[in-house]
């Protein structure tokens, strides 16, 4: 062939002797050598051309199609050992929050903790948990924390941190100027013992705790009674009578995952069990408990101890013991003496305020009803609570004083909780020295010059011994996700010890633990099965023998047979359910939990009963001035006592993320300090009415079950005539369809909710938040009845309106089998599973709601707004509460779907969790066991109210609930055919009157 | 030809075929008045008003409506079911009173079935926009797609789709059919070339001939065959939106015939709404007589009352019953938070009509015009008592709720009645308001030598 030249240059280079250098080649030729077969020498220019025209069009097709942002999923590059990407790992650890504590597994998706499930092993929280527990796991992704040291606002390094605040410890000591560590009730050992070795290191430290809702009262009233300083452990499963004189032991008294759980245990009806405590409960405000009750008295607050000491003196009588002279008690209080007479050994007094007299006259009753070694115990302790109030007075009084010059803070806010918390803060800033060891910034750490930061408890390692012997395991679920590092560290650091603190917990544990058990042979095995359980419960020898002892009582009667009634309206501080003392103010979560009596959520309130607010001529959403301080809104709450009003703690925080602050409003000052005990309530108090209104944020806003049999109910000795009382209708309609009833061939899954057991507590709403990626919506959206909860507890109030009957039930998708939501729908974006649930395909949905308006249940939920960033169209988020920023992401679970904007959700039954359970059990190559699978809302149920399985399988549990005659579906009428139903719910009473 | 001394005429004034022609081309050919510009100045601006709060809720989300976990059809909802409603009379009185050959449907059925288009088209567009996805609103149809996803033909959101966009369809035609020797008319009338072309594409060549008009007699019988059932089929496929559910309130077998009826009662009403204006304003009072107005009373007066009894029985049904749920659900709505527009609906529908027992009442224009907007907001009130009342408090107390409309849904709303304004009047200026050919048909059916000599 004619060789054609271009150029000189080409011309003499092909004249060139040397073999011509290949020139390197680009990815785009690389790539299309492969095709060729690494042949590059022989390829042919068509075939280069067409590939690359080729190559070229798919590329610009893909590029040009592809819109949506690159989203990276990175793979490791090490895989680690335990981590399979899809599986989840569970921790067990403990959850600790000043005195809430609770005994859990964390659960991780690679590597990220996204999910807290109670501890099944332990015995002190039984598998149960709160909504507060099922909520901290949001505060891990929190962006308020502090994420490194500071001195004076200014970002430091640890070393310098270290090195300074050693350097201002180090002159206190040289000058022996007072010092004070403030914690919370401290109850890991090895954190004593830091704590103790810090105090030898430094002997100008005191250490001071405070617990922001004291107890000091009870553990007084039992070093006065017994000679044994601490809490009582209480066993309200042993109890048949439980009177409890303003104790909210279901809401907010010591440790209400465990009371719970207790107390449901002897409330459980069956076939095998007809049995029941009887609950009578005396307080002010409707409380949670109250509202469990089986009679409940209104009483004033001040007038609870007339009551108390009468009943003690009843008491006396029955037993024909020396008696006080006191008023005539009440033909109830001596019926009630003598029905606990007759309960002796086996039933429990309890008063929840903080006052010494009180503690004591029940500590007296319990002794003569000679409860102590069974509903009570005082050998055995609950030690999260172990705050003197003496303590906090005389810090306050030698830190302004000028005393004491320096104060290490860790873990409490008393500028915000404190009812002297502004006089504490002026003298905070006077201090020369001070140290904030918080894990974020409250009103108090503000105040401080250094801020050591703390680990959040999903990133530390403790132990703890939440109860006499009942000893557990803390540890991280991910490293920290700041530069912080946890309390005890710091101090180890401070002291110039090695600061790795899991170290010094297993030290602790070889030398005081390990011995106590003899199970294992060395302590690497004994500390990798306790560290895998979560909690070790040693055998520990206990005495009963215990001797009642008060030689002031006859003052004590005395002084009470004096008293005099004061007329005056009493204001009660309590803590809310969601909030509590307001540390957890910040999660979005439990702002929007609602209050389980009132329904509210997003505030605080003043509950005011029905008469008296007839008397003020107030409306619920009114505003009132209180003692010319303070505005709130009221509430009227029906079985609020009259001449009383509540208000919740833990609002109002003016140090806090975007979600917490200026939430409500503050009211700790409101407290008084008698008999050195402080009490969260005030005498005399001021109600004046303004003219300004407040809308509150209400997720129900009716309270009456119009007489429809909606939650159905009987009386003990009705339901033991016949178990069906009360639920006469039961099943009636199951067959009225013309149609065949549809048939599941190999699971029918459903699930049963004891209304008997259920005490209301939200601890479910959490759960199911927190599994199934349930948007928050905020408190204008709440008001507009636009909130998600794919599970919420409906109450009814019944009866008198001064002292109603409550009934809760919790509803969720009752996933019927003749489901009014699935023939409505255009597009067939929900369907029923072959295996009996009604399920929804986000991606087919158009949001034409028919589905929600056809739900008898009302429990379709649409997304109005685009809440979680799912939507395609830009600057239209509604995230009032950061829950898109990737930090908080963090937290989705990446088995559920985030839904977009304009689809209808609802709860699924947890098909992730079914589904994984399926697969295991497939793995296997066994059916699925029952039990294997728990929903949510069942694993988080503090009192087992919520029971999951399959209907098929005759031998469940739960095929034992629903063949039970207490067994009824809701609407069954309409028959929907759910795959979910209730029993009924029975009251302990004489008469199903009011 | 036979003229009766005592049957009414249908066209006063001695009308002559030409100037027939000339009266009802006139504002098509003649320049739009001040008054026109005003008017479509008004509607138009509430037509932008409209498409900005579409906009809105597209981008931010149905949450811009007052709906909630509750209530999930408001206004939206009682704003489509209403104007479907309207939308009834004109194939009503093009396609039924054709059948039953009614000679005084010519003067009105133009107007009435070019009202019909528009309140559908205004219907319509609500089932898209309450969606909380209006971009995917294509999966309603059951086209082939890789996805293997079908529609669900259990749900009568389904059924509607078919049942509006036939009757759409259906009624287009038909409107249209009648239109084309009309357009042949104007055709051969305008004067500007461009006029003439746009005419003469849209006569489809029609010549006049005795062919066409054959052709054209059976066509227009045809459909009137086929749109007679429709008009009775849409409104009861509408129903069963409501009917099929398990709601109280909604879930009612006389929901069919009692919407289809109340449907034509409303249509009517928007009828006289429009031609009572209409008639004075084109100076067709001659074409639209009291005459006819009084027959459109009659009608009206007849579904209205067949609409209060289905009230009643409505009542009745829910004592008899014996289902607490119903029971309540209609308590709810004559004592419950919505009292208001449940009375609000009971005398604008049922008392009112009632009056015009009276020949004189039936008879006066002035009164028909009031007594046409109290059905019109009657009938709104109507399907929002169905649709609010009922969902607001169903089975369970605990999910009770409140409905407010928000700005948004009150500004589609506007925006639709402006769109409904606009389009009717564009249509006075662009096509013939009264059917020209039909009108000179019926012209020498009734004499101007009646014993009741015209008293309007």
């Amino acid at each position: 062939m004619k060789k054609h030249w271009k150029s000189l240059a080409e011309r003499k280079n092909d004249s060139s002797p040397h073999p011509e250098k290949e020139i390197p080649k680009g990815n785009l030729e690389q790539i299309l050598d492969i095709f060729d077969g690494y042949q590059s020498a022989t390829k042919s220019n068509r075939r280069d051309f067409l590939k690359l025209c080729g190559y070229s069009l798919a590329i610009s097709t893909v590029v040009a199609s592809c819109e949506n942002s690159v989203q990276k999923a990175i793979p490791y590059l090490i895989k680690p050992e335990e981590i399979t990407p899809g599986k989840a790992n569970y921790y067990a650890s403990s959850y600790v929050n000043g005195s809430d504590y609770c005994s859990i597994l964390i659960k991780t998706r690679e590597g990220r903790p996204i999910k807290i499930e109670g501890n099944d092993l332990s015995l002190v929280s039984h598998g149960g948990t709160s909504a507060r527990v099922q909520a901290s796991i949001l505060g891990l992704y929190d962006t308020n924390r502090y994420k490194y040291p500071k001195i004076k606002e200014e970002k430091v390094s640890w070393e310098e941190l270290d090195q300074e605040i050693i350097k201002e410890l180090e002159k206190a000591r040289s000058k022996n100027e007072k010092i004070v560590l403030l914690t919370p009730s401290i109850y890991s050992p090895s954190s004593r013992q830091i704590i103790q070795s810090f105090q030898q290191t430094y002997p100008n430290i005191d250490w001071v705790q405070y617990d922001s809702s004291s107890s000091s009262a009870m553990i007084q009233a039992n070093e006065m009674c017994f000679d044994k300083a601490g809490i009582s452990e209480y066993r309200f499963d042993f109890a048949d009578l439980i009177v409890s004189f303003d104790a909210d032991f279901l809401g907010n008294w010591l440790d209400p995952v465990e009371h719970i759980r207790q107390y449901s245990k002897n409330r459980k009806l069956n076939d095998g069990n007809t049995r029941m405590s009887r609950h009578i409960q005396y307080e002010s405000r409707l409380s949670l408990t109250g509202s469990n009750a089986d009679y409940r008295i209104t009483v004033k607050p001040s007038e609870q101890i007339i009551f108390i000491a009468q009943l003690y003196n009843e008491i006396l009588k029955i037993k024909a013991k020396e008696n006080y002279e006191l008023r005539e008690a009440s033909a109830d209080i001596k019926q009630l003496a003598k029905e606990l007479w007759k309960k002796r050994g086996k039933s429990l007094v309890i008063a929840g305020e903080n006052d010494i007299d009180k503690q004591v006259l029940v500590n007296a009753i319990n002794y003569e009803l000679e409860n102590y070694g069974t509903t009570l115990r005082v050998d055995k302790q609950l030690k999260t609570k172990q705050a003197i109030d003496e303590d906090m007075e005389s810090l306050l009084s030698d830190v302004k004083s000028g005393k004491v010059k320096g104060l290490l803070c860790y873990d409490v806010n008393p500028v915000f909780d404190y009812y002297k918390g502004a006089e504490l803060a002026q003298a905070i800033k006077k201090l020369s020295f001070s140290v904030a060891l918080n894990k974020e910034p409250n009103e108090t750490s503000v105040l401080f010059d250094y801020i050591s930061p703390d680990n959040h408890y999903l990133e530390s390692w403790n132990d703890l011994e939440p109860r006499t012997s009942r000893y557990s395991l803390m540890q991280p679920g991910i490293w920290p996700l700041f530069d912080t590092r946890q309390f005890q560290s710091s101090l180890l650091a401070w002291m110039g010890k090695e600061t790795e603190y899991l170290k010094y917990i297993q030290n602790y544990w070889e030398q005081h633990l390990y011995p106590l058990q003899a199970a294992y042979p060395n302590f690497t095995s004994f500390w990798q099965h306790t560290l895998q359980k979560g909690v070790f419960d040693p055998m520990t020898d206990s005495v009963f023998d215990i001797k009642f002892s008060n030689q002031k009582m006859d003052k004590l009667m005395g002084e009470i047979s004096n008293l005099s009634v004061s007329g005056g309206v009493e204001l009660q501080v309590y803590e809310s359910i969601a909030i509590g003392n307001g540390s957890l103010a910040n999660n979005p979560w439990l702002q929007e939990l609602p209050d389980p009596i009132t329904k509210v959520c997003w505030d605080n309130y003043i509950t005011i009963s029905p008469e008296d607010a007839l008397k003020l001529e107030l409306e619920t959403s009114d505003v009132v001035l209180l003692n010319d301080k303070i505005k709130a809104p009221v509430y009227i709450l029906p079985g609020q006592a009259k001449d009383t009003v509540a208000i919740a703690g833990g609002y109002g925080r003016t140090v806090s993320g975007v979600v917490g602050k200026h939430i409500g409003v503050s009211v700790s000052q409101f407290g008084v300090y008698e008999k050195d005990h402080r009490k969260s309530l005030i005498r005399n108090l001021n109600i004046q009415k303004t003219d300004e209104k407040y809308e509150l944020a209400m997720t129900q806003t009716h309270h009456s079950m119009e007489g429809r049999a909606i939650v159905r109910e009987a009386t003990l000795s009705e339901y033991l005539n016949n178990p069906a009382a009360g639920n006469e209708i039961d099943h009636e309609f199951d067959d009225a369809g013309i149609y065949q009833k549809p048939n599941f061939p190999d699971h029918h899954w459903g699930l049963v909710v004891d209304l008997n057991s259920c005490v209301g507590c939200g601890a479910c709403s959490v759960a199911c938040q927190s599994e199934n990626n349930v948007p928050v919506v905020g408190k204008k959206e709440v008001i507009r009845a636009h909130e998600m909860s794919w599970i919420r507890i409906d109450r009814y109030f019944s009866g008198d309106e001064n002292n109603p009957a409550v009934s809760f039930q919790p509803v969720m998708c009752q996933h019927c089998d003749n489901a009014p939501c699935e023939n409505v729908c255009p597009v067939a974006a929900t369907t029923h599973s072959s295996e009996g649930l009604n399920q929804m395909a986000y991606n087919r949905c158009i949001g034409t709601r028919y589905c929600g308006n056809n739900c008898p249940y009302k429990v379709r939920r649409f997304n109005w707004f685009d809440f979680t960033k799912a939507d395609s169209i830009p600057n239209n988020l509604h995230d009032i509460a950061e829950m898109t920023i990737d930090l908080k992401r963090m937290v989705l679970n990446p088995d559920v779907t985030v839904r977009a904007k304009g689809v209808i959700e609802k709860c699924s039954m947890c098909v992730q969790r079914i589904q994984e359970g399926k697969l295991d059990a497939k793995m296997e190559g066994r059916p699925v066991k029952d039990g294997e699978i728990k929903t949510a809302c069942q694993q988080a149920c503090p009192s087992g109210a919520i029971i999951f399985g399959d209907l098929n399988n005759k031998q469940s549990q739960l095929v034992k609930e629903t063949s039970s005659k207490r067994n009824y579906h809701l609407l069954e009428e309409i028959h929907t055919l759910p795959s979910v139903s209730y029993l009924t719910k029975i009251r302990n009473k004489e008469s199903n009157q009011t | 030809m036979y003229v009766s001394p005592i049957r009414e005429p249908l066209i006063r004034g001695k009308k002559t075929y030409n100037k027939i022609t000339q009266e009802i081309a006139a504002p098509i050919e003649g320049k739009a008045g001040k008054a026109w510009y005003a008017g479509i100045a008004l509607t138009g601006s509430a037509v932008l008003l409209g498409l900005i709060m579409i906009g809105y809720t597209v981008w931010e989300g149905i949450g811009t409506w007052g709906l909630n976990k509750t209530i999930g059809w408001g206004w939206g909802i009682t704003n489509f079911v209403w104007w479907i409603g309207i939308g009834h009379a004109g194939t009503f009185i093009s396609a039924i009173l054709l059948l039953f050959r009614q000679k005084w449907r010519t003067s009105i059925n133009r107007s009435a079935e070019a009202m019909t288009l528009f309140a559908v088209m205004c219907a319509g567009l609500f089932p898209l926009i309450h969606m909380g996805r209006p971009l995917l609103a294509f999966f309603v149809f059951p086209y082939p797609n890789t996805r293997g996803l079908w529609v669900n033909f259990n749900s009568p959101l389904l059924w509607d789709v078919f049942a509006i966009s036939t009757y759409f369809t259906v009624s287009l035609l038909f409107w249209y059919i009648g239109l084309i020797p009309d357009i042949g008319t104007i055709r051969d009338r305008m004067k500007s070339k461009a006029k003439k072309w746009i005419y003469g594409m849209l006569s489809f060549g029609w010549t006049g001939s005795a062919k066409h008009w054959q052709r054209h007699e059976s066509i227009s019988l045809i459909l009137a065959g086929l749109a007679a059932p429709l008009v009775l089929s849409v409104h009861s496929i509408v129903s069963m939106d409501f009917a099929t559910s398990v709601i109280p309130g909604w879930h009612t077998t006389i929901f069919p015939p009692y919407f289809v009826s109340g449907a034509i009662f409303s249509g009517f009403a928007m009828v006289l709404t429009l031609l009572i204006i209409t008639r004075k304003v084109l100076n067709l009072e001659n074409y639209i007589t009291v005459g006819h107005v009084e027959s459109m009373n009659k009608i009206i007066i007849a579904t209205g009352s067949i609409v209060g009894i289905a009230y009643i029985t409505e009542l009745f049904m829910a004592w008899y019953s014996g289902v607490e749920y119903e029971q309540y659900a209609f308590m709810n709505r004559a004592t419950g938070p919505y009292w208001w527009a449940y009375w609000i609906m009971m005398s604008c529908n049922v008392i009112s009509p009632q009056l015009l027992w009276f020949k004189k009442l039936r008879r006066s224009l002035v009164f028909s015009f009031i007594l046409s907007i109290f059905i019109n907001i009657g009938m709104w009130f109507e399907r929002f008592v169905i649709i609010v009342t009922s969902l607001h408090r169903d089975y369970l107390p605990s999910s009770w709720e409140m409905y407010k409309p928000t700005i948004v849904e009150v500004g589609i709303f506007i925006g639709t009645l402006g769109l409904f304004f606009t389009l009717f009047l564009l249509f006075i200026r662009v096509f013939p308001v009264i059917a020209i050919a039909e009108v000179k048909g019926v012209l020498k059916s009734s004499g101007e030598k009646n014993l009741n000599p015209d008293k309007n």
